[in-house]
């Protein structure tokens, strides 16, 4: 009798403690695709997820698991994540859609923010992505001006909207500047598989590419182009600065840690919203890495310039005239391309050869 | 010094210990792994085996296990078969991925109907799937002697290409904006293969692996074609004279394997996964090839097998959250257990002697 009474009490006791605890910090997880030591997608939400935790000190607790497959796996670890007592749970990979709405229904009182995707199905679920094709538009600008054979190797993931997008910014940018220019493009069906993006770039070197674009997160690219000598490359998501300062000249980079400080204040604060959010350059979500000397002083001036013109909203990375490949008019002088096409972008511009794959 | 001297029988002793010390061993240098990390081991290895049976929130993590386990256990039952007589398919995730995309492309075919057939129309067209993907390094060996291993393995990397193919094309999604992946079957609901139970994690995948395990130890333990299987992988001439046909045994174990790869596909893609994407893939098919040998080719064993492993799984990603261990960490972790498995095995058919060698 007296031992379950004690063992109530201290039950009790413990029972307050922890919500005492509960109560005082604000608990953050995280759900990568990749591992965070991959150098580029999941690396660099695991820094900004340092940056929640620079920022906030004891007053939040971050919580992650690293390679998390899509599908029911996601949606175990998002559940186990919610049971432990996360307020605010960071999916970050656009596979991670269905699941995150899944559990976003289960758990009424956690916050959800899904990376990439465009389903909000709840009112604790919020989607938010990065303009990237504003720093191709910039990286564009660069590969024109640098290729000397006037043949640039772009290496793709996936052909999904996002990816297509980076495609046709970089082309944009890249032609306008040297209309010579011709993109080859090969798909490779990861984001993340250094031996198969190292044989990507070693084909399109192969092929005269002596700039390598790539939408994967590896660095193999790069110890490719070096080893190759001549060949320009772009750090990707993260500065990959390594490489510097050739064959990597500059780079675009993922900064998701002031989107991730000002949500989880948000929901510190008992602000937070379900919303959509596209952040550019403008907006801090895209920067472009430091252009390295092997870049001319005047190029690496008029990209900073288009840079400036990005943030500041007074260019377009997507404005007119711009036909699409098969010739017909997609937007006329001056016209700038809406959010709903950016979106969904499933088309080459003109100019560009080959066929998206299907 | 240590000397091997192989036992006159294999010893049954050891057949049933090994799995156990196997367990421990990994448990014991495991737990030096997570000290090395800077993590308590037995902090770690509790949470990693304790958490999601006994824990909090068992409740959510039980049903779990059905769900990781049960595609698990399906694929190895068909391959323990193959294994048994020598037959090694190393493609079943492939056959696993075109099981999922005829089910899954049956069941969208008929999207928006609501029929009562849809379903098993759907399982019939997994397991068609399956059998077919594996029923082709099959006849390659039969009438070309050509290598099942490299045959079934080199199919998986074919079958990517189709799920990718078809994730982006014939399947897509038409409300999806342009991403890739099919339509959600979860809400579909004449395709759903849904809980039977509301939060029990027993889907049909779940039955069919248990109607699988059944009929795999009735095979075994009871029917002819069971003792064809046997006697084939431990003595292959004896076989031939006691009038195994070779080729049919070939055209069965990998036409079994492949239509059970495919049930498992079709289960999952119909159930916790819900739609066709190009990464549907996760690697069961070969973790299936750890769990076949993990239950020394056994029903049973592999039920065993499957389930722990499921739970190496869970409790590896809650130990990841709750102690922030790296993945890589848990992958080792569950690396050792087959590798001492493997390694103790030796000591069925072997025996350690201590002390000098006698001179003969």
């Amino acid at each position: 009798m007296r031992i379950t009474t004690l063992l109530a009490s201290a039950a009790i006791a413990l029972g307050l403690v922890t919500a005492a605890v509960a109560e005082d910090t604000t608990k953050v997880g995280f759900v990568y695709v990749g591992p965070v030591g991959d150098g580029g997608w999941t690396f660099t939400h695991d820094q900004a997820r340092q940056a929640v935790e620079a920022e906030f000190g004891d007053a939040v607790e971050t919580v992650f698991v690293e390679s998390v497959a899509e599908g029911p796996d996601a949606e175990r670890v998002l559940t186990q994540m919610a049971l432990d007592g996360a307020d605010l749970i960071f999916t970050t990979s656009f596979g991670y859609m269905d699941a995150t709405n899944n559990v976003a229904a289960k758990f009424p009182d956690v916050k959800f923010e899904h990376a990439t995707g465009y389903k909000r199905l709840h009112p604790n679920v919020s989607t938010y992505s990065a303009r990237f094709y504003e720093g191709r538009a910039v990286q564009g600008h660069i590969a024109g001006n640098m290729t000397e054979s006037n043949i640039i190797g772009y290496i793709a993931s996936y052909p999904i909207p996002e990816v297509i997008r980076g495609i046709n910014s970089a082309y944009l940018h890249a032609s306008k500047v040297n209309p010579d220019v011709e993109f080859k493009i090969i798909w490779v069906y990861t984001w993340f598989d250094p031996a198969k993006e190292a044989d990507a770039a070693k084909t399109l070197i192969d092929q005269g590419a002596d700039v390598i674009l790539q939408h994967t997160d590896s660095t193999a690219p790069h110890a490719a182009a070096q080893e190759a000598g001549n060949v320009v490359t772009f750090g990707q998501a993260s500065d990959m600065s390594a490489y510097a300062p050739f064959p990597r000249v500059s780079a675009i980079l993922d900064e998701w840690g002031d989107y991730y400080i000002a949500r989880t204040r948000a929901v510190m604060d008992g602000t937070w919203e379900s919303v959509d959010t596209w952040h550019g350059i403008g907006d801090g979500m895209v920067g472009i890495g430091e252009i390295t000397d092997a870049v001319p002083a005047n190029v690496a001036e008029e990209a900073m310039a288009m840079k400036a013109a990005l943030a500041d909203g007074s260019y377009h990375a997507f404005t007119g005239p711009i036909n699409k490949q098969d010739g017909s008019a997609w937007l006329a002088e001056g016209e700038v391309a809406d959010d709903g096409t950016l979106a969904g972008m499933n088309f080459y511009v003109e100019g560009i050869t080959g066929e998206i794959p299907q | 010094m240590i000397r091997l001297e192989k036992r006159p029988q294999p010893s049954t002793v050891f057949a049933y210990a090994t799995p156990v010390l196997a367990v421990l061993a990994t448990f014991f240098f495991g737990g030096v792994l997570f000290a090395l990390l800077g993590k308590d081991p037995v902090q770690s290895i509790v949470t990693i085996f304790w958490e999601p049976l006994f824990g909090e929130f068992a409740f959510f993590y039980r049903p779990q296990l059905l769900v990781k386990g049960a595609p698990l256990v399906l694929i190895a039952i068909g391959l323990s078969l193959g294994f048994k007589a020598g037959i090694w398919n190393i493609g079943a995730e492939g056959q696993y991925i075109m099981g999922a995309l005829f089910g899954a492309g049956v069941g969208l075919a008929f999207y928006p109907a609501e029929s009562a057939l849809i379903f098993p129309a759907m399982i019939l067209a997994g397991a068609f799937g399956g059998w077919v993907w594996a029923i082709i390094p099959a006849l390659l060996k039969v009438r070309f002697g050509t290598n099942e291993i490299l045959v079934s393995l080199m199919l998986v990397y074919v079958a990517e290409q189709f799920l990718a193919s078809m994730s982006l094309g014939l399947l897509k999604n038409p409300e999806g904006f342009g991403f890739p992946g099919s339509r959600n079957l979860q809400q579909y609901a004449s395709a759903h293969n849904a809980e039977i139970f509301a939060g029990s994690g027993m889907h049909w995948g779940v039955v069919a692996a248990m109607i699988a395990v059944i009929f795999a130890y009735v095979l075994l333990a009871r029917h002819k074609l069971g003792f064809a299987i046997r006697v084939t992988g431990e003595a292959p001439r004896a076989a031939r004279f006691s009038g195994v046909n070779p080729s049919r045994l070939i055209l069965f174990c990998l036409g079994m394997s492949g239509l059970l790869a495919g049930l498992a596909g079709l289960f999952e893609v119909s159930g916790p996964a819900g739609q066709v994407s190009i990464d549907f893939n996760v690697g069961y098919g070969f973790t299936a090839i750890i769990v076949a040998f993990l239950g020394r080719l056994h029903p049973i064993g592999i039920v065993l097998a499957g389930l722990l492993m499921a739970l190496t799984y869970i409790g590896g990603d809650i130990a990841q959250s709750q102690l922030g261990l790296p993945a890589a960490a848990i992958q080792v972790f569950q690396g050792m257990l087959l590798f001492f498995l493997l390694a103790l095995d030796l000591l069925t058919n072997y025996r350690l002697r201590f002390g000098q060698a006698e001179v003969a």
